[in-house]
């Protein structure tokens, strides 16, 4: 038995060591997604198409938008993948070199999933979250407002949008951004309203913690687990989208070009035996499918705490 | 000077069911009804009853966490006519402690966050480091390790995430603690822990305290004044050692007799007085006393005449009382 000094002198010399370092949720989370191989290869997957992305363009000896007219109307004979010309995908029917343009798609299909994806998350919390901690009348007539937005075909909204304001790039982002928030507003409300009445939320009013506040300390940081999972699953939808919006003709312009618009070039002369046309862009498209769906399992199981 | 004084405090929650008409009149729920009691500084008063008596409830209307009427006295001042903005500097004074010790820390922030918050929320313009000093000086008082202090609540056990909850009240020095059935979820020998953990900062610190519970014994060891209450009115409001000794309210009476003596032949000996029946429901009242289908001490008087609190100790709300011994 120890003395009660002995014990004071203990609590001294433990208060002198250093802090003791937590192991945040997000730490064991972090160490049970490792943990996931399928989740791990997901990562590994998207860095991978991200780099590609990111320089590809620096290693292909020639720029996406240089036609080689020696080639062009000659794609099926003399266009084949080859390493000797520097065509490592082969050519397009313009005669332009596939390996810098579907290097330039991904970056925009990522670069769209992404932004889209962010502009998503950051309106479709902070509206669910005032929505239900709020609560009352004002949570009835918001959410009325998101069933109205979910009632309104998404597709054709978009498609007016890009005919008005002309087809740019930012129009879609946007637009891609801010009609996919209204699920997101959902789920995050359903959230929300579960916290709401747990204790801690409750011992922050009792001292008077402002509204804004709690919903921003309190509140969200316990939303971000469903919120990344919702968001990795959200940005392939929002790929696809911008994908099918591509294919109609009324996405990214040429010269720019995404991989819904090479996939929908590679249909179209798949018939003249240029296969790799569609191969390429599918392969890197189905490839980033992969990695954001894996991870985004991943990060669902990794963050249920009835896992653990 | 009295701290604290609430004057027929009423709750009364309006419910109305899925499916209701707009223009169907809702149904009323008076889950407390015109409760009057008095808090001296330095002063604990335990308030017991059945779960569904409302003893949370007024707790929380104290605060203004409901909406309620009657008058709440602090210091003089009236809380329930403040604007959000005059309460908030009332809301330092008075802290509350919760009962699930787990639930009432938000798992995403660090313990330091959690105790730092009152102190950021009431004095926003301390700097970092005084805040820090602060911090570990509650720690310390309420026995955690100050250099836990980066820690997260998942990381404690049930005990010690009490002990967090205490600290984060603390930290702003109030006058007075509100303790929501503080230990009811902790194991029996950190019950004890918690409650002399208690019963020290109270003595060191001069805190007047609330202490809601149902477990009689704790009540019995840490309060000055107890309170009875049922279905939402107060039985009885008796200074311990009267209230303990010779229980004037059937009903307090019935609850003593309920408490085990851990003494078998004591406890043997013991005369048991079973209640029939459960706690009727608050939306539909009984007239008169609402302890009346209960009581083995029911007369027809009971049923047609409310019994008015006395104003004198040992107070009592009952028309057939046990004499003052």
């Amino acid at each position: 038995m120890l003395s009660p000094i002995d014990i004071s002198a203990l609590a001294l010399r433990l208060a002198k060591l250093d802090e003791v370092k937590g192991r945040s949720l997000w730490a064991d989370a972090r160490l049970r997604f490792m943990r996931n191989k399928a989740a791990v290869a997901g990562v590994i997957l998207l860095l991978l198409c991200a780099g590609f992305a990111a320089f590809g363009q620096l290693i292909s000896p020639y720029s996406y938008d240089y036609i080689d007219f020696n080639i062009m109307g000659h794609a099926a004979e003399m266009g084949a993948p080859s390493w000797a010309k520097g065509y490592y995908f082969g050519i397009d029917d313009q005669g332009r070199d596939l390996f810098a343009r579907v290097a330039m798609g991904t970056r925009i299909s990522l670069w769209v999933g992404v932004i889209g994806t962010a502009i998503s998350v950051l309106a479709g919390t902070l509206y669910g979250a005032v929505s239900g901690y709020v609560g009352g009348r004002t949570d009835s007539l918001m959410m009325r407002l998101v069933d109205v937005l979910l009632s309104i075909p998404f597709m054709f909204v978009l498609i007016l949008l890009l005919v008005m304001f002309g087809k740019s790039l930012t129009v879609l982002f946007m637009g891609i951004g801010f009609l996919s928030w209204p699920a997101m507003a959902r789920i995050v409300r359903g959230q929300t309203l579960t916290l709401k009445s747990r204790e801690f939320i409750e011992a922050a009013q009792a001292t008077g913690v402002p509204a804004l506040r709690i919903i921003l300390r309190h509140i969200v940081p316990n939303l971000l687990g469903i919120v990344v999972v919702y968001a990795t699953l959200l940005v392939p939808d929002i790929i696809l989208t911008e994908s099918f919006i591509s294919f109609l003709g009324l996405g990214v312009q040429e010269p720019q070009t995404s991989l819904g618009e090479l996939i929908s070039e590679g249909a179209k002369t798949m018939r003249y035996g240029t296969l790799w046309q569609l191969a390429f862009p599918m392969g890197f498209f189905m490839a980033t499918m992969f990695g954001f769906y894996f991870v985004g399992d991943g990060l669902r199981d990794a963050l249920d705490p009835k896992d653990r | 000077m009295t701290l604290i004084e609430a004057q027929d405090l009423s709750v009364t929650f309006t419910l109305r069911r899925e499916g209701d008409m707009p223009w169907t009149p809702p149904r009323r729920l008076q889950a407390v009804k015109e409760v009057s009691f008095s808090l001296q500084p330095g002063e604990t008063l335990g308030i017991v009853g059945e779960s569904g008596s409302g003893k949370s409830t007024l707790a929380r209307a104290l605060i203004r966490m409901l909406p309620a009427t009657g008058r709440v006295l602090w210091q003089g001042v009236d809380l329930l006519t403040l604007n959000p903005h005059q309460m908030l500097k009332h809301r330092a004074a008075i802290q509350m402690v919760f009962q699930d010790p787990l639930a009432s820390l938000n798992p995403r922030m660090t313990v330091g966050q959690i105790i730092a918050e009152p102190l950021r929320t009431h004095f926003p313009h301390l700097p970092a480091a005084e805040v820090k000093a602060r911090v570990q000086l509650s720690m310390d008082r309420v026995g955690l390790l100050p250099n836990q202090i980066n820690r997260y609540p998942h990381e404690f056990s049930g005990g010690q995430c009490q002990r967090i909850g205490i600290a984060r009240a603390l930290i702003v020095e109030p006058k007075l603690l509100i303790c929501d059935e503080p230990v009811s979820a902790l194991d029996v020998s950190i019950q004890a822990q918690v409650i002399n953990l208690l019963a020290d900062l109270r003595r060191d610190l001069g805190l007047a305290m609330i202490f809601i519970a149902h477990d009689l014994s704790v009540v019995r060891h840490i309060s000055d004044r107890v309170m009875v209450m049922y279905l939402g009115r107060v039985m009885e409001d008796a200074p311990k050692r009267i209230l303990f000794k010779s229980p004037r309210h059937p009903y307090t009476e019935a609850l003593l007799s309920a408490v085990p003596i851990p003494n078998p032949a004591a406890e043997r000996a013991k005369k048991m007085i079973p209640l029939d029946g459960d706690l009727p429901s608050p939306m539909n009242p009984p007239s008169g006393c609402v302890f009346r289908t209960r009581c083995f001490r029911a007369a027809p008087k009971c049923a047609a005449e409310v019994p008015r609190l006395e104003a004198y100790d040992p107070k009592v709300a009952c028309h057939f009382p046990n004499p003052v011994s």
